[in-house]
């Protein structure tokens, strides 16, 4: 086990410098000059010559790849062309928010999601099942954004349950602003996000119904709310795991469109920010940034596979 | 002696639009304590359903109970709320099933699934379960409980995993036992044994057992009282004795005839040209990983054989015996670690892919399970003149020779249009029979082909497979796990045991005299073997 979990962190590393190498690539090949943008629109020539010579430019590109790859790996990102901040700095100012926000998205969704498909399942063909399919779609469906601004009419202007948008600090704020400000974020990223995960279970669980040891449970007098806890849920997790790992990833973008909408100073918006001031080393760093998120939450995912299923062996 | 089970004029229904109204009907019986019910029949005779009424486990969307009584404990149990009737479930009725494999939750070790029934049913504490399934465990002679009670049951064999469902049954002392088919996808040696268990427990500790088989050898050894069941009705009904003995009803007799015998008939010598030849034939699994090497499994150790044209050479062994394994190696479905595989003195063994292709007609297979081994999208025509066509056969000559082949399997030519859904399971093998002559192979490998067909038509697609051999004039070589049915149709015969051949010889000097200890076990095994000493051939 420890043998596997080794192999398997190790296993990133060329992941990581792949991604590395790409988002490298990516950004040599967007049209722009970046020493143009530092030098403004006033400058000479010579001063775009200037500045590209401090930037290292004018060097071979396998040499600025590794000189780059050898800043990341001692924390170096780059600094922000515009704030000329640190990218570290400016991402981890931005990180709390979006990664709270994740959290509650993820928790809340599993929490609705994961019964909401196994009583669909249980009870399938049921008025229960047709209307959770049905919310399934419509939340496929429906944009983020659309959603969002919804739920904002509802219950912040119409019934002024809410507040509209902003975020409050629940480490500086305290916790009872700080979900009154994320509850309607959160509701809005989950839909997409539950959709999902619910239709996957309730997959996932029809099919381990089937399954003799079902019926072996229910032969041994075993209660049917036990038996799809016990015996359902444990051997349907694997696919229900993996989706919620997809699901991270479309986390991801939904986060930069949430985040816009409810005015929350995260990830998503630094992301925005920058993209429409072609600030490139954040692109860049926040690129890299999200990738090793992401190869980390599969690592997890991949190790949690063992834990559930003991057939499963590496 | 009381009755512990009364099942009266019991029918239940089918859903509408099927060949019949009901799955069972008007089904009497009694099971007395201390006493083995056998219950007879053929798949679709309605011995599954009879058993899953008494335990409430039908699948209510299919089938329901619309007449009659069952009758234990003082309660009908088809009247009984559902509280009582889980209560009643593993505390007075329990039940075994067919495998072992899927009827145990993977995920869950082995003796947590025990020591469920006791966290349903009673108030002890874990110390006191715990106590209770290791206990369980030495009931059913299993070696070493407590590092069994943690393992999962895919690290058990099959015969284990069948007495950890035993001691899973019987871990209440319930009062009656319902078997449905519980030794049946277990090896003949394990199969004895489970049997024995089963019938040691029950008088030890005075129990009725409802017995659920089709197969009349497994009544021989273990029935106290036999019922034989045939579309959804009772045919015939009686002691064990006089029920083997002297049977009644036509379809009882039919049944009991359907056993292949133990003693193989007599059977020419093929002199002919040898069809093919492996020599020293070795495979070898095992993985490599980034940290030194994984386990290696020899599946097949230096095995040779010759196989003439007309004569059936059978390989027969128990589970992971390696039989399979040299059967596809000398297909090529998988590549030997080495030896050679020789045609017309040349060594398929070592030819490439592309090389390997202009043999592939030459040997053919049949597989186990003529409901996996079909496309269910693809006409049975489309399926059997697909493999003469990538061969450059014109599709006019493909389904002419498709029209024949279906007469001479016994088919109606007319049935090519139709899917393989609309045929039995007889029908389907006789089908994938068809499927392999249309390549004209010289070679006929089949591969457990008739182990999952009921008894009846087991003995017609044997007669089927010795006539296509004789007609063209086929070298067969014939896999199987069951030794009756290699009995019948083998010229001669190879026993293998992990992955080794243990002995070799015509068929019937090895039945008649077998010289190594492993045959001895194997021959002695067979089921009802004592009981049918009468049949001969």
């Amino acid at each position: 086990m420890l043998n596997y979990i080794a192999v398997r962190i190790l296993s990133t590393v060329p992941v990581m410098g792949i991604v590395a190498l790409f988002v490298f690539i990516l950004l040599r090949l967007a049209p722009g000059d970046p020493a143009a943008v530092i030098a403004g629109d006033y400058a000479t020539a010579e001063d775009v010559e200037r500045i590209r010579q401090q930037l290292g430019l004018t060097d071979p590109l396998l040499i600025q790849f590794f000189r780059w790859l050898g800043d990341i790996l001692q924390g170096d990102l780059g600094t922000s062309i515009f704030s000329n901040k640190p990218v570290t700095v400016l991402i981890a100012q931005r990180l709390e928010p979006t990664l709270l926000l994740a959290l509650t998205t993820i928790i809340f969704s599993i929490l609705v999601a994961v019964p909401l498909g196994t009583i669909a399942a249980y009870r399938s063909g049921s008025a229960i099942d047709r209307l959770a399919m049905l919310f399934s779609v419509g939340g496929f469906s429906i944009p983020v954004f659309v959603l969002g601004y919804i739920l904002i009419y509802v219950f912040s202007m119409q019934l002024k349950l809410l507040p509209v948008q902003g975020y409050k600090s629940p480490f500086t704020e305290g916790i009872g602003p700080f979900l009154s400000h994320i509850a309607l974020p959160t509701l809005t990223l989950s839909v997409i996000f539950i959709a999902l995960i619910s239709r996957m279970t309730r997959a996932s669980v029809t099919e381990v119904l089937e399954e003799d040891y079902i019926r072996t449970a229910r032969a041994k007098g075993q209660s049917e709310l036990r038996i799809l806890l016990r015996h359902a849920l444990r051997n349907a997790a694997v696919p229900i795991v993996t989706v919620i790992g997809i699901g991270i990833a479309l986390l991801i973008g939904g986060v930069v469109v949430t985040e816009s909408v409810f005015n929350i100073p995260g990830l998503g918006r630094l992301v925005l920010d920058a993209v429409l001031a072609r600030d490139y080393p954040i692109i860049q760093g926040l690129i890299l940034f999200f990738s090793f998120v992401y190869i980390f939450v599969n690592l997890i995912i991949d190790l949690c596979y063992t834990l559930l299923d003991p057939r499963i062996k590496y | 002696m009381t009755t512990i089970l009364d099942i009266q004029d019991l029918s239940v229904s089918l859903p509408p639009g099927g060949d019949r109204e009901f799955a069972i009907e008007e089904v009497s019986l009694t099971v007395d304590s201390c006493e083995i019910v056998c219950v007879v029949g053929e798949s679709g005779s309605g011995k599954s359903v009879t058993a899953f009424s008494v335990m409430g486990l039908l699948d209510r969307r299919a089938l329901n109970p619309v007449a009659g009584t069952i009758r234990l404990a003082d309660k009908d149990l088809l009247t009984i709320d559902d509280r009582t009737l889980r209560q009643l479930r593993g505390e007075r009725v329990s039940m075994i099933f067919q495998e072992p494999m899927t009827a145990l939750n993977p995920v869950m070790r082995v003796g947590d699934q025990i020591a469920e029934t006791l966290e349903i049913h009673t108030g002890l504490s874990s110390t006191q379960r715990h106590a209770r399934v290791l206990q369980a465990l030495a009931d059913v002679q299993l070696p070493d409980p407590k590092s069994l009670a943690i393992s999962y049951p895919h690290q058990l064999s099959g015969g284990q995993r069948q007495r950890i469902m035993i001691a899973m049954a019987l871990i209440l002392e319930p009062k009656l036992l319902i078997a449905d088919e519980p030794t049946t996808a277990l090896d003949v040696t394990t199969q004895a044994k489970i049997l024995a268990l089963i019938k040691q427990l029950q008088s030890s500790r005075g129990m009725g057992v409802l017995f659920i088989t089709h197969d009349f050898g497994v009544v021989a050894e273990i029935a106290d009282r036999v019922i034989v069941m045939q579309n959804g009705r009772i045919v015939e009904q009686g002691q064990v004795d006089h029920l083997l003995n002297a049977p009644k009803h036509p379809y009882t007799r039919l049944l009991i005839d359907a056993v292949p015998s133990m003693t193989p008939p007599e059977r020419r010598h093929s002199n002919d040209k040898e069809a093919l030849a492996a020599n020293r034939i070795h495979k070898i699994y095992g993985k490599s990983g980034w940290f030194g090497r994984g386990r290696v499994v020899h599946a097949a150790q230096d095995i040779s054989l010759t196989l003439r044209r007309g004569e059936t050479l059978g390989i027969v062994g128990e589970s992971g015996s390696g039989k399979s394994t040299v059967a596809r190696c000398i297909m090529r479905l998988i590549d030997p670690t080495s030896g050679e595989i020789l045609i017309d003195s040349i060594d398929i063994a070592a030819l490439r892919q592309s090389e390997l292709r202009r043999f592939r007609h030459q040997i053919q297979i049949i597989f186990q399970d003529p409901y996996r081994s079909l496309n269910p999208r693809r006409t049975v025509g489309d399926s059997i003149v697909e493999g003469p066509m990538n061969f450059g056969v014109a599709a006019v000559e493909a389904w002419e020779r498709a029209r024949e082949l279906m007469e001479t399997v016994g088919l109606s030519a007319e049935s090519l249009s139709r899917f393989p859904h609309q045929f039995s399971g007889g029908q389907r093998q006789r089908i994938c029979i068809a499927r392999a002559l249309a390549m004209k192979p010289r070679i006929l490998i089949a591969d457990e082909a008739v182990s999952a067909l009921d008894v009846s038509v087991q003995a017609q697609v044997l007669d089927l497979l010795d006539d296509v051999r004789q007609e063209f004039q086929l070298a067969m070589l014939f896999i199987t796990h069951d030794l009756r049915v290699a009995a019948q149709i083998c010229d001669r015969i190879m026993v293998m045991q992990d992955g080794q051949l243990v002995e070799r010889g015509s068929t019937a000097t090895v039945y008649a005299n077998p010289q190594q200890q492993y045959t001895r076990e194997l021959l002695a095994a067979a089921p009802g073997r004592r009981k049918f000493p009468q049949k001969v051939g």
